[in-house]
C-alpha cells in the first residue's frame, strides 16, 4: 500500500512540476499570442494595400465612404494624446502630492483609510466613469463654459485623470517607501522640516520611481476605452481647444468593429490600430520597467 | 538685566523658526488638499448617482427582465450574464495564475528568463482592454471556432485578469517566511509537498483576497466582451439561474449600461442610473469584502 502511494507520487510530482512550469511561461505565450492573433487579422491589408505613410500622417478617416475611402489615423492619435496629456497635467501633480501626503505627512491610521479609499477608487468600472462623463460632467461643462456640447477633451481628460490618479498614488507611494529611512533620519538630524525633507531629500531620491508611476498612469490613460468612448463626443477632429470633441484610437475600434464587414479593409485596419496600441503600451511599459530596475541597481 | 532678556529670548520664536513652521504648515495643508481632491469629488459623484437612481431601485429591478426595447423593466438578464462571465473566467484564470505565481516564487531562479517572464506579466497587465477584445475575436471566436459565446468572452476576460492574479498571488506567497519551507524540507518533504502542505495553506487568505478583487474587475469590464460574446438584448426566463448555456451569447451589466445610455433613444433617466448604481454597488461590495477579509486575516497572523 505504502509502496503504491510512493510510486504514485514519484510519477505525480514531475507531472505537477511540468504543469507549474507551463503555467509559469503562460504570460509569455499570451503576450506573443495577443500580438500574433491581432496582427494576423489585419496582416493581408497591412502588406497589401495600406499606405503606411498616409495611415500615420493623414487626419482623414473615412473608412465607410463609398467613393473616397481614407484610412488616416493622425486625428485619432491626436485625440488620444490630447486627452491623455490633459489627464496627466491634472493627475500627475495631484497623484504625487497625494502620495507624498499619504507616505510622509499623515498618521498611520489615516494612511490605512486613504489607501482603502484609493483601492476602491481604482475599482470603479470604466463604463461607470463613462456614464458619469456622459451625464454629470457633460451638464457641468455646458453650464460652466456655456459650451454647446460637454462631451469634449476636457470631459475625457478629467475622467481619465480621476481614473489614473489611484495607480499614480499607489506606485508613487511605493517609490517613496523604497527610500531608505536613513535618508529621513539624516535630514531630520540636520534640523530639516518635513517639507525640506520631502523637497530636498525624498523627491530627488525617489524621482525615478515617481517617473515610472506617471508613465504607468499614461499607459492606463492611452489604453482606456469605454470612458473616452462615452465622454469625448466621438467626432474625428484635430483638437484645437479643450472644448473640442475628439475621438481616440481605442474608441474608434470599439465603435466601428461591430459594423465593419468581416475581413474587409475597414475591419483589418481596426486590427492594425490594435497593433499600434499594443506597441505603444509595450514601449511605455518597457521604459517604466527599465527606469524602476535602474533604481534597484543603484 | 541683560542675562534675563537673553534667557527669555531662548524661548521666544526666532524669525527663521517661524518661517520654518509656516512652510511646514502650508506644505502639509497643500498635500492634504491634493489628497482630498481625489476623494471628495468621487463621494459627491457616487452620492449623486444613488440620488438619481433611488426611485427605481428595488428587489424587482434586479429580478425582472428589461422590456419594451429596454426602456422599462429591470436588469435580470444582464445581471445573470455578468455572473456567468465572472465565474467562468475566474475558473479558467485562477489555476493558471496561481500556478504561474508558484513557479515564479518557488521554482524560478534569478535569470534573464525569469526577467522576461516578469516583463511579460507587466506587459500583459497593461494591454489595453480593447486590444484584448481584438485578440478574443481573432483567437477564440474566429480561429478556434468557438463563435461569439459566453465561453469566448470568459476566456478573453480570463487572460485579462491573469497578470493581476499572478502578481497578487506572488505577494501572498512571498509573505510566507522562508523558514517554514526550510523546516518542511528538513523533514524530507519534496518541493511540491512543501508547496501543497505548507506554502499554499499559509498564503490562502492572501491569494483569496487577490481573487476577490478580480471578481469586481471582470464584472466591470465592457470592451473585452463587446465583440466576443455580449449582446445588446437577450430575454431569459426570470428567476432561472441556469438560463444561459456556455455557448449562448449573453447580456452583461456593463454592456447594458453602455447600451441604454448611448444606443437606445428615449430611455427614462432613472434606468441607466439604476443600472450604474447596481454595477457600482456590486463592485464596491465585493472589494470591501476583500478588504475586510484582509484586515481580519492580518490581525490573526501568527508570525
Amino acid at each position: 500500500m505504502a509502496s503504491m502511494r510512493h510510486r504514485l507520487e514519484t510519477i505525480a510530482e514531475p507531472a505537477i512540476e511540468l504543469i507549474i512550469r507551463l503555467c509559469g511561461i503562460s504570460s509569455i505565450v499570451f503576450v506573443f499570442g495577443i500580438f500574433f492573433f491581432v496582427f494576423r487579422e489585419g496582416a493581408s491589408f497591412f502588406f497589401g494595400g495600406l499606405d503606411l505613410v498616409e495611415f500615420l500622417t493623414s487626419p482623414e478617416w473615412f473608412p465607410s465612404s463609398v467613393s473616397n475611402k481614407r484610412y488616416g489615423v493622425l486625428a485619432l492619435i491626436a485625440g488620444t494624446f490630447s486627452v491623455t496629456i490633459l489627464a496627466m497635467i491634472i493627475a500627475v501633480p495631484f497623484g504625487i502630492g497625494a502620495a507624498i501626503y499619504v507616505s510622509e505627512f499623515c498618521s498611520p491610521k489615516l494612511k490605512e483609510t486613504f489607501k482603502i479609499v484609493i483601492e476602491l477608487l481604482a475599482a470603479i468600472p470604466s463604463v461607470v466613469w463613462g456614464f458619469i462623463g456622459l451625464t454629470i460632467m457633460n451638464e457641468l461643462i455646458i453650464d460652466i463654459f456655456n459650451a454647446p456640447i460637454g462631451l469634449t477633451v476636457l470631459n475625457g481628460g478629467l475622467i481619465l485623470a480621476l481614473m489614473s490618479v489611484p495607480i499614480i498614488v499607489s506606485i508613487g507611494e511605493d517609490a517613496l517607501k523604497a527610500v531608505p529611512d536613513s535618508f529621513r533620519e539624516a535630514a531630520v538630524a540636520l534640523g530639516a522640516t518635513r517639507w525640506q525633507l520631502v523637497y530636498r531629500a525624498l523627491l530627488p531620491a525617489a524621482k525615478n520611481g515617481l517617473l515610472a508611476a506617471s508613465l504607468l498612469g499614461v499607459a492606463r490613460a492611452v489604453g482606456e476605452t469605454m470612458a473616452v468612448l462615452m465622454a469625448t463626443g466621438h467626432a474625428v477632429n484635430m483638437p484645437g481647444s479643450p472644448l473640442d470633441s475628439v475621438r481616440t484610437l481605442t474608441a474608434t475600434i470599439a465603435a466601428e468593429l461591430g459594423e465593419a464587414p468581416l475581413g474587409s479593409d475597414h475591419y483589418q485596419v481596426l486590427f492594425i490600430i490594435g497593433v499600434l496600441l499594443f506597441s505603444i503600451n509595450f514601449i511605455v511599459n518597457l521604459t517604466a520597467d527599465l527606469i524602476v530596475k535602474g533604481v534597484r541597481d543603484e | 538685566m541683560t542675562e534675563v532678556t537673553n534667557q527669555a529670548n531662548l524661548f521666544t520664536e526666532t524669525k527663521l523658526g517661524r518661517n520654518k513652521r509656516m512652510t511646514e504648515f502650508i506644505a502639509g495643508t497643500v498635500f492634504l488638499i491634493m489628497a482630498l481632491m481625489m476623494i471628495v469629488p468621487l463621494l459627491m459623484i457616487v452620492g449623486y448617482l444613488f440620488y438619481k437612481a433611488a426611485p427605481i431601485l428595488s428587489i424587482d429591478f434586479i429580478f425582472s427582465n428589461p422590456i419594451r426595447g429596454m426602456r422599462e423593466g429591470g436588469i435580470w438578464s444582464p445581471f445573470l450574464g455578468t455572473i456567468y462571465l465572472v465565474v467562468i473566467s475566474l475558473l479558467v484564470s485562477t489555476p493558471i495564475g496561481v500556478l504561474a505565481a508558484v513557479y515564479l516564487n518557488e521554482y524560478a531562479r534569478e535569470s534573464w528568463f525569469t526577467r522576461i517572464i516578469n516583463l511579460a506579466v507587466v506587459n500583459l497587465a497593461g494591454v489595453p482592454s480593447i486590444v484584448h477584445a481584438l485578440f478574443g475575436l481573432g483567437a477564440f471566436v474566429l480561429f478556434a471556432g468557438i463563435g461569439r459565446s459566453i465561453l469566448a468572452a470568459s476566456l478573453t476576460l480570463a487572460i485579462m485578469t491573469l497578470p493581476v492574479i499572478i502578481a497578487s498571488t506572488r505577494e501572498a506567497l512571498k509573505a510566507v517566511p522562508f523558514a517554514f519551507r526550510e523546516a518542511c524540507w528538513n523533514v524530507g518533504a519534496t518541493r511540491w509537498q512543501t508547496i501543497r502542505g505548507i506554502v499554499l495553506p499559509n498564503s490562502f487568505s492572501g491569494i483569496l483576497t487577490g481573487l476577490i478583487l478580480q471578481v469586481s474587475r471582470a464584472a466591470g469590464e465592457t470592451a473585452p466582451i463587446m465583440f466576443t460574446g455580449a449582446v445588446f438584448y437577450k430575454a431569459i426566463p426570470e428567476g432561472d439561474v441556469f438560463a444561459y448555456s456556455i455557448l449562448d451569447q449573453c447580456m452583461a451589466l456593463s454592456m447594458h449600461l453602455y447600451t441604454i445610455s448611448t444606443q437606445v433613444p428615449n430611455v427614462p433617466d432613472a434606468l441607466p442610473y439604476g443600472t450604474a448604481v447596481v454595477l457600482l454597488a456590486t463592485v464596491l461590495l465585493v472589494n470591501t469584502t476583500a478588504i475586510v477579509l484582509r484586515v481580519y486575516m492580518r490581525s490573526r497572523k501568527k508570525w
